[in-house]
């Protein structure tokens, strides 16, 4: 029997990213349309960085967390609904408690890789919910493949059924993710997934890895559609496994359709590795911070590139978007001295 | 004048921390350590610097309440409510630590004197402690705030279990905190656990939109209000001064704490601490005037 693979489709949620964060209900309701025709198990929505999270911060959405899912939900029937929530940007009674409400299925309960005790009581009343309910650690490239397995049992512990580990930054190699998959599989008794960004264009090369190592989930998204260079891309992916003969239950024409569709209806440009995108991966930066780097290092009239080592050098979390400023206005400092 | 006789509620990090504080005040003095395992690192602390400690919780204060008159509580949202029942009962001023918001919201360098009017206090949260002087400054410089966000960011080692599982408790009232001081009709509160080694200082962020930025009237008021901290929280300090970028005000601040029980990067710690015991000697000031506590006859 082929050996079968859960998708989960992030277009909608980390391709906001890529947006700044302006997907709108028409958007929506058009790709969840053709991800839903073409079998797609998972299909995640949101702002970028997930329930809760417009900011000042982050970047403010174009619609709220509410019409993004009611009309995400208003357009799936075979495809399940997920979103990603990160603990200190999501609280359970005004954001978890709401999104239920609206239908949604899946629950990704994600924090930094080292951090996964901060998702002990959003996985355990995901659970208490009867939702499907999975732990995610991000950034992992900043962890040892010992300690990501520390953290993975912890949200093990805490009710997650499966763990999805993040190349937020698109940092890895195939063998990084290799070795941390397997020692994840060796040490967990729930499924292990894998989400690949393509800073290095390792994408898909990465998710291969992952799946040879044990791993059976992975995230893609339609062109590559996501944060800085970009997701593994799921057309690709889908075609690459039905190759190598693993099972998605994602038929090939319709999501190659849908991928012509979601750029047609949601992309204003197809992404590409940047240069800029390249250094990022290189210094292990989250890929959410691109728009951000681009904006306010063209504003002060810096070298991007110099930014993205400087912040990799401070070992900087998603979500520490405001350190960029601070990064930029420190290398004008310096500038002028 | 004699010191005002207080004890602490809880032997973590923030009660012992708030311990040796003490021991450096003028006109505080600990008389009881209180928690519930005399083995906990806290109590060890305790024993060896000569206070006399107590594993009865609560009760300890129940069983002697003369040997006191202010209670620091540094225990957990959901303790601190029923600590609070018997302590108003039996008179005692209460500095609360946690997130219970029984008494009204401080942030000394703010509203000190209204604070110390009641008999409960709240310190509001670290994060609140750091953002919300500065958000207060945007509500008194600005007609009109529509919106006030401020998210820190703290080193993982700097935050213990309990602040870990009440992350939303910690979100909730420091938002709360954020409109109530500064009249923005929205609030928004983000926290971070960075774990990089060597350990990062606390540091807060503070953004707004608002009508017609004001900043030069802002920034002047800033620089007098981090003076002003300064008085209580040594180690506060402006990062970035207000600047208007892409559409916001934004403002940042670093908080490194004195060193006492906890590193100096766990500023977090030592800004919430700092407030309570500016709260605490303002009342043992006012204790020296007998009519001035009336509040407390029942």
């Amino acid at each position: 029997m082929k050996q079968h693979i859960l998708i989960s489709d992030p277009t909608l949620r980390d391709g906001n990213h890529a947006v700044s964060h302006q997907l709108s209900a028409k958007q929506v309701a058009a790709y969840c349309e053709a991800a839903n025709n073409a079998g797609v198990p998972i299909v995640e929505v949101g702002h970028g960085n997930g329930l809760g999270a417009s900011s000042l911060q982050v970047g403010e959405s174009l619609e709220s967390d509410e019409v993004l899912l009611t009309t995400a939900r208003k357009h799936l029937s075979k495809s399940k609904l997920g979103i990603h929530v990160i603990p200190g940007f999501a609280t359970i009674q005004r954001d978890l408690r709401m999104a239920i409400e609206w239908g949604v299925d899946v629950i990704r309960v994600a924090s930094h890789c080292t951090e996964a005790d901060i998702t002990q009581r959003h996985i355990g009343y995901s659970r208490e919910k009867g939702k499907e309910t999975y732990g995610v650690l991000m950034m992992t490239h900043m962890a040892s493949p010992e300690l990501l397995v520390e953290e993975a049992q912890k949200m093990e512990l805490y009710g997650a059924e499966g763990i999805i580990i993040m190349d937020s930054a698109g940092a890895y190699l195939p063998s990084d993710v290799s070795g941390r998959i397997t020692a994840l599989v060796d040490g967990l008794a729930i499924p292990v997934g894998f989400h690949g960004h393509n800073n290095l264009g390792m994408g898909i090369a990465n998710s291969i890895a992952a799946i040879e190592a044990g791993a059976t989930m992975l995230d893609g998204t339609a062109r590559g559609f996501g944060a800085g260079a970009g997701n593994a891309q799921l057309e690709v992916l889908i075609a690459v496994l039905e190759k190598m003969g693993y099972s998605t239950g994602v038929n090939l024409y319709k999501i190659l359709d849908a991928a012509d569709i979601a750029e047609r209806e949601i992309m204003p440009t197809v992404p590409v590795i940047k240069s800029e995108s390249v250094v990022s991966g290189l210094a292990g930066v989250f890929s959410g911070f691109s728009k951000h780097v681009n904006r306010i290092s063209k504003e002060y009239n810096v070298d991007q590139r110099d930014v993205y080592f400087e912040l990799g050098r401070r070992k900087v979390v998603a979500g520490q978007e405001d350190l960029i400023i601070e990064v930029v206005l420190d290398i004008v400092k310096r500038r002028e001295k | 004048m004699s010191k005002l006789k207080v004890a602490i509620l809880g032997s973590g990090n923030i009660g012992t921390d708030l311990l040796i504080k003490i021991q450096r005040s003028e006109y505080l003095e600990c008389v009881l350590f209180i928690g519930r395992n005399l083995s906990s690192p806290g109590m060890a602390k305790a024993i060896s610097l000569g206070v006399k400690v107590s594993d009865q919780s609560i009760n300890a204060i129940v069983k002697d309440p003369d040997c006191c008159d202010l209670v620091f509580d540094a225990t957990s949202a959901k303790d601190a409510q029923h600590h609070w029942t018997i302590l108003k009962k039996l008179g005692k001023i209460v500095v609360d630590m946690t997130p219970a918001k029984v008494g009204g919201l401080c942030i000394p360098a703010v509203n000190l004197n209204d604070a110390i009017a009641q008999q409960n206090v709240n310190m509001v949260t670290c994060g609140g402690q750091a953002s919300i002087p500065i958000a207060y400054l945007i509500g008194q410089t600005h007609p009109e705030v529509e919106y006030i966000e401020v998210v820190s960011s703290i080193a993982s080692r700097s935050a213990g279990p309990a602040t870990r599982l009440n992350l939303d408790e910690y979100i909730e009232t420091t938002e709360e905190g954020v409109r109530l001081f500064s009249g923005a009709k929205r609030a928004k509160a983000i926290l971070n656990l960075n774990p990089a080694n060597p350990c990062i200082d606390m540091q807060t962020t503070i953004f707004a939109k608002v009508t017609n930025p004001n900043i030069e009237a802002l920034t002047l008021a800033v620089e007098a209000m981090v003076k002003n901290i300064n008085s209580y929280v040594p180690g506060y300090q402006l990062l970035v001064s207000p600047i208007y970028e892409n559409g916001r005000i934004v403002v940042m601040v670093k908080a490194q704490g004195l060193g006492d029980y906890l590193p100096k990067y766990a500023g977090n710690l030592d800004i919430i601490n700092c407030a309570a015991i500016a709260v605490a000697e303002e009342y043992a000031k006012k204790a020296a005037d007998p009519a001035a506590m009336n509040f407390l006859a029942n």
